[in-house]
């Protein structure tokens, strides 16, 4: 499965196309692509979101389902999709 | 220290306001990203694995009281409410958001400051001692010449589209604290023979894919011809630095292809008709800036070393830390405080806003008002009386900021790496961490002695691997981090580069592999030797087989 992942442009903050082709903070609500035509309309809509300045460099990344919870394979999208993995300073 | 004049004021308010229009258009999409990115890293604007990251320059580490609050409004209004030191000796937010940039350079020009040449390929930001002006075996102040340097390269028209980014390191005292040798170029301040101060200029160091230890290639420059000689370099870079491949574009490369020699040739060709222009340096121009950096009104003190001893025999937390985080300063009943960013519970060199507010007003208090930032990602109180440390050490142990470290085994340089970089291949946070948990014993940290780790999360080496006395380099093995050993590296005055040990660990086998080498140098030592002498000694053979079994 693959999903959409790329950074707003106003906050710059990472996010995930949903299904109703708008953006979301939450992997969990992001839009699930099952194969690659569904993964090909996914990218579609990105770039047009990133051509309409929406979004900066959005790319599809490949997810597994663990627990009911979506994640990412690669470490690199993992911890770009949950955050830094070391507590923020506080 | 040096205040803005009405010109660096214009320049850096005009900067903000520019850039504020230049950000309303991009947010209205009148620009796109490829026309847009140019002008945000032009200000210290990226865009990171998370989040937009904005780099302020800290001038040479050098920064006031008033600045560091300002630092902290920054990071508590437009950011998470911290801020991280880097190896560049400036400051970096993480979580920046772009619409709120304007706003923030804006109060940060306030107190002069600005990411202007904090990306991109020009001159960055000047990088000097953190003991500058007060260490006991200084020549002269660099921060003047730093100075001098900051005011000559500040949006310099020639040298603005450069092969590659610049990067310039002053030291005036003998003990490179500066790590000049790893440098694009290095000036080095000694004496010649007739007893006069001059730099030697050492070109083309760098760390990186290909790291290099700068060539001399001129050993004694005076003070006088301090910027027609850095503009000749400058321009044979220039013309001669490639351009069809970034990662052959530094200066190092170009040194080392056509050679020290030839190098020095065509500087000197370039040098010969530039040397007695506008560039000289009249003497009272040297005065002028000297005077912004002339020494405080010390007291007259008494030593008060034996006191201080008498309190340590009383608290050893606080003998430690003596120990580790005081310098001596040139000026008797004075000393250097270096505060240690790299507690167990911190990654190296974050901050928070209300430990940058604190350590305003104990600079205020203690340290007539200044700071510095190390390339070590520490800071310094630069001026403080013997008989203030105590309580300033409970002060600042009060808000986690007295971890008696300095130069051990947990005051560690590491890169933001891939827990917040978008270059990097594997996390350097944690294995810092990691490693400053398993040495929380300071009798152990005290024991091992001098050492320096250096982490890099990718062969970028903003950690600087290459030069710590153990390197580690975070590597991507098939979806997997792995991390890479280097031995006897160093950047000071015998900077030398690290050799690799083998194949390198997975994550859960680094800090193990850590402790292996320091417990083979605990056995192997001479009375007295630091671990950087005891592989300079024995080699890598003793280490290896520890590390691998026999070969």
């Amino acid at each position: 499965m693959q999903m959409i992942i790329a950074n707003t442009l106003v906050d710059g903050f990472v996010v995930f196309l949903t299904d109703d082709n708008g953006w979301t903070n939450d992997i969990g609500k992001g839009a699930l692509a099952t194969n690659d035509a569904e993964a090909a309309t996914l990218l579609a809509q990105a770039k047009a979101a990133e051509a309409a300045n929406v979004v900066l460099d959005p790319y599809l990344i490949p997810v597994v389902i663990e627990n009911g919870n979506r994640k990412p394979t690669e470490y690199r999208e993992y911890i770009r999709a949950t955050g830094p993995t070391v507590a923020i300073p506080a | 220290m040096y205040r803005y004049d009405e010109f660096d004021s214009k320049l850096v308010n005009e900067r903000v306001e520019q850039f504020r229009r230049q950000t309303e258009r991009r947010i209205k999409g009148e620009l796109q990203e490829e026309q847009f990115r140019p002008l945000r890293l032009m200000n210290g604007l990226y865009l990171q694995l998370h989040a937009y990251m904005l780099r302020i320059n800290v001038p040479y580490g050098v920064l006031s009281a008033r600045q560091m609050r300002q630092l902290a409004h920054v990071a508590r209004t437009y950011d998470k409410g911290y801020g991280h030191f880097t190896t560049r000796q400036n400051i970096q937010y993480n979580w920046i958001q772009l619409k709120d940039v304007p706003d923030a350079l804006a109060d940060l020009a306030e107190v002069e400051m600005h990411g202007i040449q904090s990306s991109g390929n020009c001159i960055r930001n000047t990088t000097s001692d953190q003991y500058a002006g007060v260490a006991r075996d200084e020549i002269e102040d660099p921060r003047v010449y730093c100075e001098i340097i900051r005011q000559w390269s500040t949006l310099h028209p020639e040298f603005s589209f450069l092969p590659r980014k610049f990067k310039i390191a002053v030291t005036g005292s003998p003990n490179d604290r500066a790590a000049v040798k790893v440098h694009d170029i290095g000036l080095r301040m000694h004496r010649n023979d007739a007893g006069e101060a001059g730099f030697e200029v050492i070109v083309g160091g760098g760390q990186g894919r290909t790291p290099f230890i700068g060539k001399t290639i001129r050993e004694w420059l005076p003070p006088e011809h301090l910027l027609s000689y850095l503009e000749a370099i400058l321009r044979v870079y220039n013309f001669d630095g490639r351009r069809d491949n970034k990662y052959k574009a530094r200066i190092k490369i170009l040194v080392h292809q056509v050679g020290a020699d030839e190098f020095r040739r065509r500087v000197d060709e370039e040098w010969e008709h530039i040397k007695d222009s506008a560039l000289k340096l009249p003497q009272a121009e040297i005065d002028r800036i000297n005077a912004y950096f002339a020494p405080h009104d010390y007291e007259p003190l008494q030593d008060h070393s034996a006191a201080l001893a008498e309190q340590g025999k009383a608290n050893t937390e606080f003998a430690a830390w003596l120990k580790a985080n005081v310098a001596n300063h040139k000026v008797q009943g004075y000393a250097i405080v270096n505060i240690s960013l790299k507690s167990l519970r911190q990654p190296p060199g974050d901050m928070t806003a209300a430990q940058m507010d604190a350590t305003a007003d104990l600079a205020d208090a203690y340290s007539y008002g200044e700071l510095r930032v190390n390339h070590r990602q520490n800071l310094v109180l630069p001026d403080v009386r013997q008989s203030d440390l105590f309580e300033l050490w409970q002060k600042l142990a009060s808000i986690d900021l007295a971890t008696p470290n300095i130069g051990h085994v947990s005051d560690i340089i590491a890169c933001p790496g891939l827990d917040y970089c978008a270059l990097a291949n594997a996390r350097s946070i944690p294995i810092a961490q990691e490693i400053n948990a398993r040495f929380q014993s300071m009798d152990r940290v005290h024991e091992i002695g001098e050492l320096t780790i250096n982490i890099s999360g990718c062969m970028n080496a903003c950690g600087h691997h290459h030069v710590g006395h153990i390197g580690i380099l975070g590597v991507d093995k098939k979806g997997q981090e792995f991390y890479q050993f280097t031995l006897g590296g160093s950047s000071d005055q015998n900077a030398s580069l690290g050799d690799r040990t083998g194949p390198g660990f997975p994550a859960d086998q680094a800090v193990d592999a850590v402790e292996t080498i320091l417990n083979t140098y605990v056995k192997i030592r001479n009375e007295g030797e630091r671990f950087l002498d005891t592989y300079r000694r024995v080699g890598m053979s003793p280490f290896k087989e520890a590390l691998y079994g026999p070969a």
